[in-house]
């Protein structure tokens, strides 16, 4: 995750740049910022804004389009373009937006509800056609802006105003959605932990076509403490496994624990004492086959978080959709014709004088 | 030689019978090729410089099942040496594949009209599958026409036995055949044809060949059989000077998006997804990417829109295309770019509905769709096209109000402008008025420290619009959304005082369109007319045709079309006033009358049909009579 330099990145090398130095506050808006005190949201938007002038891009270049829910509310407190838009369907306007105007990174901000729920088929669909843009999945496991509902993220049994007898509905793992529909960049890390969020949001930026990054993130209101046993000092070493690509996947307070492929091709958390170390899976985020990412992605328990991964499950390159767009205008310009009035008179035309 | 096919005998040339005008409807199997034939018929007849109108008719089914009633489909071209105004009322020749196309066709035909009858098909099987007992040929129900009894299919194969084809591929050339009878019988040219055929079937040469002998052996057959004792002729129709093409409303629509690309400056960017009368729009502008134009066929019509909508906000000409049901999903997204102000086109082809509906088959009623199914106080405003070569002209004047007014604007197209065709004179490029995006580059308020700034909702004065700045602006960056934005500023406001200033400035801004479109002209010749026709969309023509029969029997009718239904034109109030009824025809339950009764106080009939199939002149011409008796009857009564 380090050695990415975004200033050459071909996802941003039709972005103008900028030689100005910029920083934090050049990212932030006007606007008060509304989200209740406590919420996740504003170290997330933290770290994005002390991220941004790492990229270099110009801010007028740089936009922001968002569903609705608590989330969505970011645009307005970034200093750049942005675009509030209604339930779901950001990925589909942030797609027409991309494949016209490459000179632009373009950001989508979502939430669990707005991407999975109401928006999961624009979801799906941005992912597979592999649209340059990020996509910012912050996942609370609750419906926020409409007062404590479960989300399609919610583990099964949620007591909710809606389900009083607890939810019945089987969760969404977000990740192994993405990588169902073949995304090329999925991530996932935690609002709390500034440095890591912003190293897969450096990546994310770096990577050209459609990267979902999600970002557990706590609503201290209507699901308190959802990620708490990730985020606990005590706890948290024991159930976090930190994907380093090209790094073997090894984890535990003690580093007791590892990631192996067992004979019958599944994959599962053993005591790192009990297999010789070239039994450890290496990960490898590049792998072209998305399986093994999809099996790292399965680890986690929904109701316990025990061995939840996080970091960099895939990133790999295929040409984006709307770089596929541009290759097919320009063959069209040089072969087909341009002439408006030609196209008009057709081929069977007549004049009559 | 297969004996049982009659042989043509030679005869002396054959007269010629001059005609003003002919209505042919050509019916078979949805396997059949009609559409083709009747496209390629149509070719030529425009080629020759007759007036003409055409109405393909054919199920929503690919294949329904051969040779049943719901797998008929018809193509309807109606020509003349004279200006005309719709496919006609009812054909004066059929020509009929299969007993299934007979049967759901031979009562629209004229009495002593000609009716050709491919006999090779009137099987017992086939007689059976649409329910005839005995074969209509054998009885005297066909006695009030005059019948040509062909073997179409034999004689086809008979005529391409030397060809390297199948059987199955011979038998299907037989529209070819039936296609070189009829331009003889019509004095057509034919080279238009003949290389359509060579470039259709350029790498089948075989198929190619055998098309083209099927064409010829059915020219040669109307020369020669005795059944013909006639050919006719329909000499071309008076036209202004120009130069003229035949077109179909879909693709003059989708020329008309183009043109407006061009003029604008803007890209052309679809976001569309397949439906049912709309896709060729999808299908031609999916070719023009040498002209500035993105398509982007999304996984919903939600999505086509909203990637539409997108572009939009990014710069580009944002469309959408679709037909009623895609309406109901774009809704929400239609209310989004009301709040954002930004140039969007929805392009409604109308089919019948509710729900699914008709879909291959035409209608009327998304009207108040199109004008009120939104949340909130939501004006959007609405063109409609009146004829297939319209098309083109209502895409443009939709565009020009969309990006000058910054407003989602609605195209209400419907199926039978869609498919049906006429001749269209091309328009000089030149000529089309150039349209000024007028992008914000500078700020434009200056805050109490003197700082400027960009507002995105401080409005013209005059057009209501606000500016429209685009991503990449420098210093313009600002934030917009669906919720509800300060006048001026346009950051987020809950004030009730400035969300009802803010309704009524959305509503003021699309009233404001008025001044900008040309008052209403009513086509009242006798200027004594006491009843008035107002119609809107592909109704022009049924309307204008009955109109003009109406006063050829010697009485008053006056007729006004609308091309813009929100914001009307500033006149309509009072040319509604001016005339002691006013009738309102529409292929719906009367949507234009109620808005019409309700804006103007006036007690307008409507006069309604949801037949799927547009007015006829005759039921027009019936309803209008009513009318004017009624006004006569009055006229004598004291009280």
């Amino acid at each position: 995750m380090t050695d990415i330099d975004t200033g050459s990145s071909p996802a941003l090398t039709l972005v103008p740049h900028t030689d100005q130095k910029q920083t934090a506050k050049d990212f932030k808006s006007d606007q008060e910022v509304r989200w209740c005190p406590g919420c996740g949201d504003y170290a997330i938007l933290a770290a994005v804004q002390g991220f941004l002038p790492e990229l270099g891009l110009r801010r007028e270049n740089i936009t922001f389009v968002s569903g609705i829910g608590c989330s969505s509310r970011f645009p307005y407190y970034m200093n750049t373009y942005g675009l509030h838009s209604i339930h779901g369907r950001a990925p589909a306007i942030a797609t027409g937006l991309a494949v016209s105007r490459p000179d632009l990174s373009v950001w989508v901000v979502t939430g669990d509800g707005d991407a999975l729920s109401i928006g999961g088929n624009h979801l799906i669909h941005a992912l597979r056609r592999n649209v340059n843009i990020n996509i910012l999945l912050f996942n609370n496991r609750i419906y926020g802006l409409t007062k404590g509902q479960y989300s399609p993220t919610s583990e099964t049994g949620k007591i909710t105003k809606s389900t009083p007898m607890g939810s019945l509905d089987y969760s969404f793992n977000p990740v192994s959605v993405a990588l169902g529909a073949e995304a090329t960049f999925v991530g996932r890390t935690i609002d709390s932990d500034r440095a890591h969020l912003t190293s897969v949001l450096r990546a994310a930026a770096a990577h050209e076509g459609t990267s979902l990054v999600e970002i557990y993130q706590n609503c201290n209101i209507f699901n308190d403490d959802a990620w708490e046993a990730l985020k606990d000092r005590d706890s948290s070493d024991d159930m976090l496994i930190r994907l380093e690509h090209g790094q073997p996947i090894v984890f535990g307070s003690g580093q007791d624990k590892a990631v192996v492929r067992q004979d019958d091709g599944h994959v599962a958390v053993v005591d790192i004492s009990e297999v010789s170390a070239d039994r450890i899976l290496i990960h490898d985020a590049h792998a072209d086959d998305p399986g093994l990412a999809f099996a790292l992605s399965r680890l986690s328990d929904p109701h316990s978080l025990a061995d939840t991964p996080i970091g960099i499950f895939r990133d790999v390159q295929r040409t984006s959709y709307d770089r596929l767009v541009r290759e097919q205008s320009q063959a069209a310009a040089k072969t087909g014709s341009a002439d408006l009035a030609s196209l008009l008179h057709g081929t069977d035309s007549w004049t009559v004088i | 030689m297969n004996p049982a096919v009659p042989q043509p005998t030679p005869t002396a040339a054959k007269g010629t019978i001059p005609l003003a005008q002919v209505v042919i409807r050509l019916a078979g199997d949805s396997g059949d090729g009609m559409q083709l034939t009747g496209d390629r018929f149509t070719a030529e007849t425009a080629g020759l410089g007759n007036d003409l109108s055409t109405l393909p008719d054919f199920p929503a089914e690919i294949r329904a099942p051969a040779g049943t009633l719901p797998g008929v489909s018809a193509f309807q071209l109606h020509f003349a040496d004279h200006d005309i105004m719709t496919p006609g009322d009812r054909p004066d020749v059929l020509v009929a594949m299969n007993p299934a196309a007979l049967r759901a066709n031979v009562d629209a035909l004229r009495p002593g009209g000609d009716l050709l009858i491919n006999t090779d098909e009137f099987t017992k099987r086939n007689l059976s599958k649409v329910g005839y007992v005995d074969s209509p040929l054998d009885d005297e129900s066909l006695n009030a026409y005059s019948v040509h009894l062909v073997p179409l299919t034999s004689m086809t194969v008979t005529a391409l036995a030397d060809f390297n084809v199948s059987k199955k591929e011979a038998e299907r050339a037989k529209n070819m055949f039936a296609l070189g009878l009829l331009c003889w019988l019509y004095s057509r040219p034919t080279e238009g044809t003949m290389s359509f055929l060579r470039s259709k079937f350029g790498t089948k040469p075989e198929i190619m060949a055998a098309n083209v002998a099927a064409f010829e052996a059915g020219w040669s057959f109307g020369e020669t059989t005795e059944d013909f004792a006639v050919r006719y002729e329909v000499k071309p129709a008076p036209m202004g000077p120009g130069t003229y093409r035949n077109i179909a409303g879909n693709l003059a629509l989708s020329y008309g998006l183009i043109a407006a690309g061009q003029q604008s400056g803007l890209p052309i960017f679809l976001g569309s997804y397949p439906i049912t009368p709309a896709s060729d729009i999808l299908h031609e502008l999916s070719k023009h990417k040498a002209l500035g134009v993105t398509t982007f066929q999304a996984e919903d019509e939600i999505a086509g829109i909203g990637a539409a909508l997108g572009a939009s906000y990014g710069g580009a000409l944002g469309i959408t295309s679709t037909s009623g049901p895609g309406v109901a999903l774009k809704s929400e997204t239609i209310g989004l770019a009301v709040s954002l102000e930004l140039p969007l086109l929805i392009i409604d082809v109308q089919r019948g509905g509710p729900s699914t509906g008709l879909p291959t088959k035409t209608e009327q009623s998304d009207l108040l769709q199109a004008m009120f199914g939104r949340n909130g106080e939501a004006p959007v405003p609405i063109v409609a096209p009146q004829s297939p070569g319209d098309c083109f002209a209502a895409a443009v004047e939709a565009a020009r109000i969309a990006i000058q007014f910054r407003t989602p604007v609605f195209l209400l197209s419907d199926g039978y402008l869609a498919n049906g065709s006429e001749p269209w004179r091309v328009p000089d490029i030149a000529s089309l008025d150039t349209i000024d995006p007028d992008f914000a580059t500078e700020a434009n308020h200056e805050r109490s420290d003197g700082e400027a700034e960009y507002w995105p909702y401080l409005r013209d004065p005059q057009t209501l619009a606000r500016p429209w700045a685009i991503p990449g602006t420098p210093g313009l960056e600002h934030r917009i959304g669906g919720l509800e934005k300060a006048d001026g500023s346009g950051e987020i406001s809950y004030d009730p005082a400035n969300h009802d200033q803010m309704v009524r400035l959305r509503q003021a801004k699309v009233d404001a369109i008025a001044a900008t479109i040309p008052p209403l002209v009513v086509d009242d010749p006798d200027g004594d007319a006491r009843l008035l026709v107002i119609g809107w969309g592909s109704t022009y023509g049924p309307i204008g045709a009955a109109c003009r029969r109406i006063r050829d029997a010697g009485c008053s009718v006056a007729q006004v079309h609308l091309r813009h239904l929100n914001p009307f034109p500033t006149n309509l109030g009072e040319i509604l006033g001016a005339y002691d009824r006013v009738l309102v025809p529409e292929m719906n339950l009367g949507q234009l009358n109620l808005v019409l009764r309700g804006r103007y106080l006036i007690d307008a009939v409507g006069f309604n049909q949801v037949r799927g199939m547009p007015f006829t002149s005759d039921e027009l011409v019936i309803a209008i009579n009513g009318i004017l008796d009624d006004l006569a009857a009055r006229k004598g009564d004291p009280t």
